[in-house]
């Protein structure tokens, strides 16, 4: 019993430590005084400020844009390489899988650096330097979440198919697909989530005018108390809120339907 | 997480169909929204050196795209600009960078007959610029002032901030804030042995970051831009900042006040400048008029609240403005002060040295 | 007819790589190529080691211990609060894991510029921890612009990152394995040194790696929560290439470095027995 209830304080207390920084950020959005500590009353000054801000809501659509088309581009990318890795003889394999996990293991600061001079070379910098710096970094979590259900399906049913008549296109969708989807799926949030957060490759592959919310924030920060920022956090943290949420409630359905046939 | 992304994947189709109509819509809106391609200017500035409004308001009024790129300190915008990653059409900077700038060959010659606003500034601070340009072809100052210190009258007795020395009293441990900028944060040491700003004496130099690490212990942080918002929420008692920099903080808290000591400091003049990278000279200097115009300038003052060569500006403010000695420096006090001057390769390598000897651990 | 599309299925499927392995070689064995090629010559062209040797100078060395220092207690930190918690998840049903672990994954959604901000608030002088230490009457801590802020921050960033590999190496554990040795008679601690820790390894140096290099080498963390006074072996790199205009010096560094993680991969590959496909979470 009282390992129960140790078990739970310690939970609460790395409870607290993620989440007082954010209780902080969403309570200062409301404060009408830029002090940190006094409280100047209830105001939704810096959110409207925050929507009015041509620079926030920029960077914000940029960011977007450039999260989901690398993610989707890296999708694309990983999961035909993972295909292709997967039949590949053994030393080309490792060759290949050696090589994708070089940006993986690789610090962020070289990664960002090393595009940085190739892209000073050939052409300037700009948009479309940033999208291949960030397809780039996304392609090797995709095929890392790809060819593990690749190695976990059969190539029988596959081939039975192919014998079967079913062209390799068609055998492909209605054999393979299915049993990689869950894989290319999940390569797909995990590279959303690392373009959305990343700073150190952004911040030097960027072009003139070309700011994402990272890079923005970063620029702000250094300039002084912006609680602009803070209502920026709320409604952020309210964002992934409500995703995560949507994500989880569904699959907490299925994990109770699946306790419960057990 | 392995688990609810694997029963995700009942949502796969509908989440995906979704995400792909957000990115498109994004992409499209990105797409109306951005620019024809040829039709921009970009721009290089410090930080909080423009009001974005006013940026704002150029693009409705001209119907060209800015492109607006900022840097920290002096050597950052010459890094930057070195790069050669992103080919700038107008640019601002400090006035010892331009002066290495224009010796290098990296400028082009401003046509002032393009630019007719340039009548508003005051010929006083056109010749200032002659220290660094020495025929006005190729700079537009923008702003000018001295370094000094700012100091919370609660906190510190004005009496003793007239010396740099105030910096190095140990009674302020922990409530001091430096600049984030080499030649700056040197300038104050070489001040206090009594050499010039721009010496090449290494040996000198050794001695300045020898007192400047005596002083570290004391320094709560080095920064440039936040300093301001710090010392008008009383995060310090004391700090080495730029005057108009204490001008603003001094709007924002009653309680404090600038001075620049009597060892003498630092002047400087930014201006703008086009460098030879300039794709877009007409957007250029459409720019530089937009910007000398006495509303904008107006409003940039008091955005940036620097003083300003902009004569018709400097009429329109109120007397006690006009007399205010943090925003506008008196003579008596720009006497005391000297410009920068760019250095040798020798030296500043050894600047490089310096900082990065003062800032680790 | 049917030859010919066997031999396409032979080698068809592995020249779908194809446009990854031209992607590869363009924007990551090129740029790197470029990286060696700064690093060996100086700024007139000609072959140098005296970058490489440069990292032997005295502020570089303080600069990379301290990295290395900082790393070393961010990852210790991050491993303590990890372990711990990722073994009190596992014991939680199944359906209250799944909300707990999202509980714990949600803050890394949010951007992470904005947590250090946060912290920042948190841990000024004139910040919020102060002011209800104020209020409580005890001594102010002075924590922010010093070493001990960015291992806070590096631990509050990279946390997640060590707790969920360590999670999913100990659901991958099958219950019926440590059923077993509690009916052989094993004791609680034995299990736990004999059975789940060897069974958790491989997610623990995931883990390590995953929070170790990133901690290295970060210089955002240190600008912010450092006040220009904490200068790591990232900040000296960042700076040699966006304030001293010194490539050649920077690429140095970066180059030294990677030997880190190359070292840190060697390490990886004898531990990840498992499979070639581990993924990280």
């Amino acid at each position: 019993m009282v390992k129960k209830s140790l078990d739970k304080v310690y939970l609460t207390l790395i409870f607290i430590f993620l989440y007082l920084p954010i209780l902080v950020l969403i309570v200062l959005s409301f404060n009408n005084s830029k002090s940190r500590v006094i409280w100047g009353g209830f105001t939704f000054n810096w959110y409207r400020e925050l929507f009015s801000s041509s620079m926030i809501m920029d960077a914000f659509w940029t960011t977007i844009l450039l999260t989901m088309t690398a993610s989707l581009a890296a999708t694309l990318l990983g999961t035909l390489a993972a295909i292709g890795i997967h039949s590949m003889k053994k030393n080309a394999r490792a060759i290949m899988l050696g090589a994708t996990n070089i940006p993986l293991l690789n610090a962020d600061i070289v990664t960002g650096i090393s595009m940085m001079l190739l892209f000073v070379r050939f052409t300037g910098l700009g948009f479309h330097t940033v999208l291949i710096a960030h397809i780039t970094f996304n392609i090797p979590y995709v095929i890392l979440n790809v060819l593990p259900k690749l190695n976990q399906t059969s190539r029988y049913t596959y081939e039975a198919a192919l014998d079967l008549g079913a062209k390799p296109l068609y055998a492909f969708f209605k054999i393979v697909w299915p049993e990689i989807s869950s894989g290319v799926l999940s390569g797909f949030l995990m590279s959303v989530t690392m373009s959305l957060d990343d700073f150190s490759i952004t911040y030097f592959t960027k072009g003139a005018g070309v700011n994402t919310l990272s890079t923005m924030i970063y620029t702000e920060m250094r300039k002084g108390i912006m609680p602009q920022m803070y209502a920026l956090s709320t409604i952020l943290f309210l964002m992934a809120f409500a995703l995560l949420l949507l994500m989880n409630v569904k699959s907490n359905r299925d994990t109770k339907l699946a306790e419960r046939s057990c | 997480m392995k688990t609810n992304l694997r029963s995700a994947v009942h949502l796969s189709r509908k989440w995906t169909s979704i995400l792909l109509i957000i990115s498109f819509s994004a992409f499209l809106l990105y797409g109306c929204g951005s620019e024809d391609a040829s039709n921009t200017v970009v721009i290089l500035n410090y930080g909080k050196y423009f009001d974005p409004e006013m940026l704002d308001q150029f693009e409705e009024e001209t119907g060209i795209t800015v492109k607006y790129e900022e840097y920290e300190s002096p050597e950052e915008m010459y890094a930057k600009y070195k790069a050669g990653s992103i080919r700038y059409d107008v640019a601002c900077t400090s006035d010892y960078i331009i002066q290495k700038l224009i010796q290098e060959g990296e400028t082009l010659e401003i046509d002032f007959d393009n630019i007719p606003e340039y009548s508003n500034i005051d010929q006083k601070y056109i010749d200032y610029c002659k220290n660094f340009d020495t025929d006005n072809r190729y700079t537009l100052p923008y702003f000018f002032g001295t370094v000094g210190i700012l100091y919370n009258t609660t906190m510190v007795d004005p009496a003793e901030t007239d010396t740099w020395n105030v910096l190095w009293d140990e009674k302020y441990s922990g409530q001091i804030i430096m600049e984030n900028s080499v030649r700056d944060t040197y300038m104050v040491a070489q001040k206090l042995l009594g050499a010039s700003c721009n010496t090449t004496d290494l040996d000198l130099l050794d001695r300045s970051l020898d007192l400047l690490l005596e002083q570290k212990p004391l320094v709560q942080a080095y920064l440039t831009d936040e300093t301001a918002d710090h010392m008008a929420i009383g995060n310090a008692a004391l700090a080495e900042v730029y005057s108009g920099e204490a001008a603003y903080a001094e709007s924002m808290n009653e309680n404090l006040a600038f001075s620049v000591p009597k060892e003498g400091s630092n002047m400087w003049v930014d201006a703008w400048f086009i460098p030879k990278t300039c794709r877009n000279k007409k957007n250029a200097e459409l720019f530089l008029n937009y910007l000398c115009r006495p509303d904008v300038a107006m409003v940039n003052f008091d955005y940036v609240y620097y003083a300003t060569p902009n004569k018709a500006v400097f009429d329109q403010l109120d007397e006690e403005l006009q007399q205010d000695e943090t925003i506008f420096p008196s003579d008596e006090t720009l006497n005391n002060c000297e410009f920068f001057k760019p250095l040798d390769e020798i030296t500043t390598n050894y600047y490089t040295e310096l900082w990065e000897a003062l800032k680790s651990y | 007819m049917k030859g010919w599309w066997r031999l396409m299925r032979k080698y068809g499927k592995q020249l779908l790589s194809g446009p990854y392995l031209v992607w590869m070689i363009g924007f990551i064995l090129l740029p790197l190529l470029l990286v060696v090629y700064y690093a060996f010559t100086n700024s007139a062209g000609s072959f140098t080691t005296a970058n490489i040797i440069s990292i032997f100078h005295k502020v570089h060395m303080k600069a990379l211990w301290l990295s290395i220092k900082i790393a070393l207690q961010c990852t210790v930190i991050c491993l303590l609060l990890s372990y711990p918690l990722a073994m009190i998840l596992n014991k939680l049903s199944l359906s209250r894991q799944n909300f707990i672990v999202f509980l714990f994954v949600l803050p890394m959604w949010m951007n992470s510029m904005l947590r250090i901000l946060a912290w920042q608030l948190l841990l000024s002088n004139n910040g919020i921890i102060n002011a209800i230490l104020d209020f409580l009457h005890l001594p102010n801590i002075s924590i922010l612009n010093t070493p001990t802020a960015v291992v806070f921050g590096m631990v509050y960033d990279f946390l997640p990152y060590m707790i969920l590999p360590i999670y999913n190496s100990m659901a991958r554990i099958r219950k019926d394995i440590v059923e077993a040795a509690q009916d052989l008679g094993a004791k609680n601690h034995t299990i736990f040194i004999k059975i789940i820790l060897p069974l958790t390894l491989p997610g623990v140096m995931s883990g390590i790696i995953m929070v170790f290099v990133p901690a290295l080498t970060s210089f955002v963390i240190s600008n912010l929560l450092g006040g220009g006074k904490v200068l790591l072996i990232g900040n000296i790199i960042e700076a040699d290439f966006m304030q001293f205009f010194n490539w050649n010096l920077g690429a140095g560094l970066s180059l030294v470095l990677m030997v880190f993680v190359i070292a840190s991969m060697a390490v990886m590959n004898n531990y990840s027995g498992e499979t070639e496909g581990t993924a990280v979470w």
